[in-house]
C-alpha cells in the first residue's frame, strides 16, 4: 500500500485523492503499525523545519522511518519540507534530520543575486543533472517551489535536478531508494502530477 | 469547481480565494470548500477571507492550501502574521493590502473591504508587515479593481521598491498590456487579475471573488 505519511504538517488528502483519480489507492496516516506495511512511502511537508523533525520525533516516526528505508528498502518519496528532512541537518532551527540523504538545508542569503527575494515562490525550472524513472514521459521543466529554505548536496552523485535563484540548489535528489524533489509536483499541473505517478507505478 | 477545473486546464500559475465577507459577516471558513478545491486544484492556491486564528490557519493548509492571505485581522491582531509566519513558515503567508486614492491624490491603506482606515500610508504598511513576518504582501488597488483600466504601476513600484519580500499586484487589469507593464517591472513578482480572464507566461496568479 503507498502510505502517505500524515506528522501533521501538509497537504496530504489532495495527494491521497488525485492519485485515486488515476486508479492508485493508497492510506494517509500517522499510525507507526500501517506505517510499517507500507510497500512504498510518500513523506510530503509545508512548514518549519524545526517543527517537522518535533512532530515526527513525537509521533515516534522519524526512526520507523529510518530502519524502513535502510533495513527494508521501501521506496521513499520526499516533498518540499519532506525532502528537507531527509538531510541531515537545517539551519532553520539549527536541527538535525533523518540523514537519509548526503545533503543539508540552508537559508537563501539575500546578498547572493540581485532582487533575489525570500521566499523562494513560483514556478521555476529544473535542469537535469541526470537521468531519473521519476521523469519519464515528463514533458515539462518548470515545476512549483515555494521554500525559505535549499537543498546543498554534499555528494555530487545524488543529485537529479538543480535549479537556479541566486544560487545553484538541489531540487531533486537520489539515492537508492529514496528519492526527492523541492518542487510539489501536486501543484505543478496535472503533467507535473505524473512525477507522483511515476514514483509510484516504477520506482524502486 | 467548474471554474476551477477550467483555470487548471488552461495552465493558471496560481490561484487566490477571498472570501469578502467572512469578516463582515462574522462567518467561519467554509472547510470544506476548501477540500474541494485541493481536490481539483493542480496548481498552488491561497485561501483568505476573515482568518484571526492560527487554528483556523492550521485547518486550512492541512487541507491542501499552499497560501493564507491575511487582511483584516491586521487590524486588530498583527502577532497573528508573526506567529503563523514561525509555525508554517513565511511563504504560507501573504497579507493582503488595500490601498486607495482619493481625490486629491492621496494615498490610504484600509482593512475589512474598505472599512477601516489605517493612519499608516502604503509603504509604511508595506514595512511593518514585511517586519511582522509576511511572506508576500498582495497590494489591491481599491480604486482600480474592476475598472480594467490598467494597474497603478507607480504605486505598485513604489510600495515593492521598500520591501524585500515578494509583492503581487492586484486590482486594475485591463488588457495583457498591463499584464506587461507590471510585471516588467524587477520588483513586482506577480500579476493577479480578476476582471481579466486571460492568462499565460509565468507568474501570473488569478483572483477569484466569491462574494456568496
Amino acid at each position: 500500500m503507498i502510505t502517505i505519511i500524515d506528522y501533521g504538517m501538509g497537504n496530504l488528502n489532495s495527494i491521497s485523492y488525485k492519485l485515486e483519480r488515476v486508479g492508485i489507492k493508497s492510506l494517509v496516516t500517522s499510525d507507526p503499525l500501517e506505517i510499517k506495511k507500507a510497500t512504498k512511502l510518500i513523506l510530503p511537508g509545508v512548514g518549519h523545519f524545526k517543527e517537522g523533525m518535533n512532530k515526527l520525533s513525537v509521533l515516534g516516526l522519524d526512526q520507523i522511518i529510518i530502519d524502513l528505508v535502510t533495513k527494508e528498502k521501501i521506496p521513499l518519496l520526499g516533498i518540499c519540507l519532506g525532502m528537507q528532512l531527509l538531510t541531515s541537518h537545517s539551519e532553520e532551527g539549527d536541527c538535525n534530520g533523518l540523514s537519509l540523504v548526503k545533503a543539508v538545508t540552508k537559508k537563501f542569503d539575500l546578498s547572493k543575486g540581485k532582487n533575489l527575494r525570500v521566499p523562494h515562490v513560483g514556478w521555476n525550472k529544473v535542469k537535469f543533472i541526470s537521468d531519473n524513472i521519476l521523469f519519464n514521459n515528463i514533458e515539462q521543466d518548470h515545476f512549483y517551489f515555494t521554500h525559505s529554505y535549499y537543498v546543498e548536496s554534499l555528494d555530487e552523485n545524488n543529485i537529479i535536478t538543480l535549479t537556479n535563484y541566486g544560487l545553484d540548489f538541489v531540487s531533486t535528489i537520489c539515492e537508492k531508494n529514496i528519492v526527492a524533489t523541492q518542487f510539489h509536483p501536486e501543484k505543478s499541473h496535472k503533467t507535473g502530477f505524473k512525477i507522483i505517478e511515476n514514483f509510484v507505478k516504477n520506482f524502486d | 469547481m467548474n471554474t476551477v477545473k477550467i483555470f487548471t486546464e488552461k495552465k493558471v500559475d496560481e490561484l487566490i480565494f477571498l472570501d469578502i465577507n467572512s469578516t463582515i459577516e462574522s462567518k467561519d471558513i467554509n472547510y470544506n470548500f476548501i477540500k474541494k478545491i485541493a481536490n481539483e486544484c493542480y496548481v498552488p492556491f491561497a485561501v483568505g477571507g476573515g482568518i484571526n486564528s492560527l487554528n483556523q490557519i492550521r485547518k486550512i493548509l492541512s487541507l491542501g492550501a499552499e497560501k493564507v492571505v491575511i487582511n483584516s485581522s491586521i487590524a486588530d491582531n498583527p502577532n497573528l502574521i508573526t506567529e503563523a509566519s514561525n509555525f508554517f513558515g513565511s511563504q504560507s503567508v501573504v497579507v493582503s493590502i488595500d490601498i486607495s486614492k482619493n481625490w486629491f491624490g492621496k494615498y490610504s491603506t484600509y482593512f475589512a473591504c474598505g472599512s477601516r482606515k489605517s493612519k499608516y500610508n502604503p509603504s509604511e504598511f508595506a514595512k511593518m508587515v514585511e517586519s511582522l513576518g509576511a511572506g508576500e504582501i498582495m497590494i489591491n488597488c481599491i480604486h482600480k479593481d474592476g475598472k480594467m483600466d490598467g494597474y497603478d504601476v507607480n504605486l505598485i513600484k513604489e510600495v515593492s521598491s521598500v520591501v524585500n519580500i515578494p509583492v503581487i499586484a492586484s486590482g486594475g487589469a485591463g488588457n495583457y498590456q498591463d499584464l506587461d507593464d507590471i510585471l516588467s517591472n524587477e520588483t513586482v513578482s506577480a500579476a493577479a487579475a480578476g476582471s481579466l480572464f486571460v492568462f499565460h507566461g509565468k507568474h501570473r496568479a488569478v483572483l477569484v471573488n466569491y462574494p456568496e
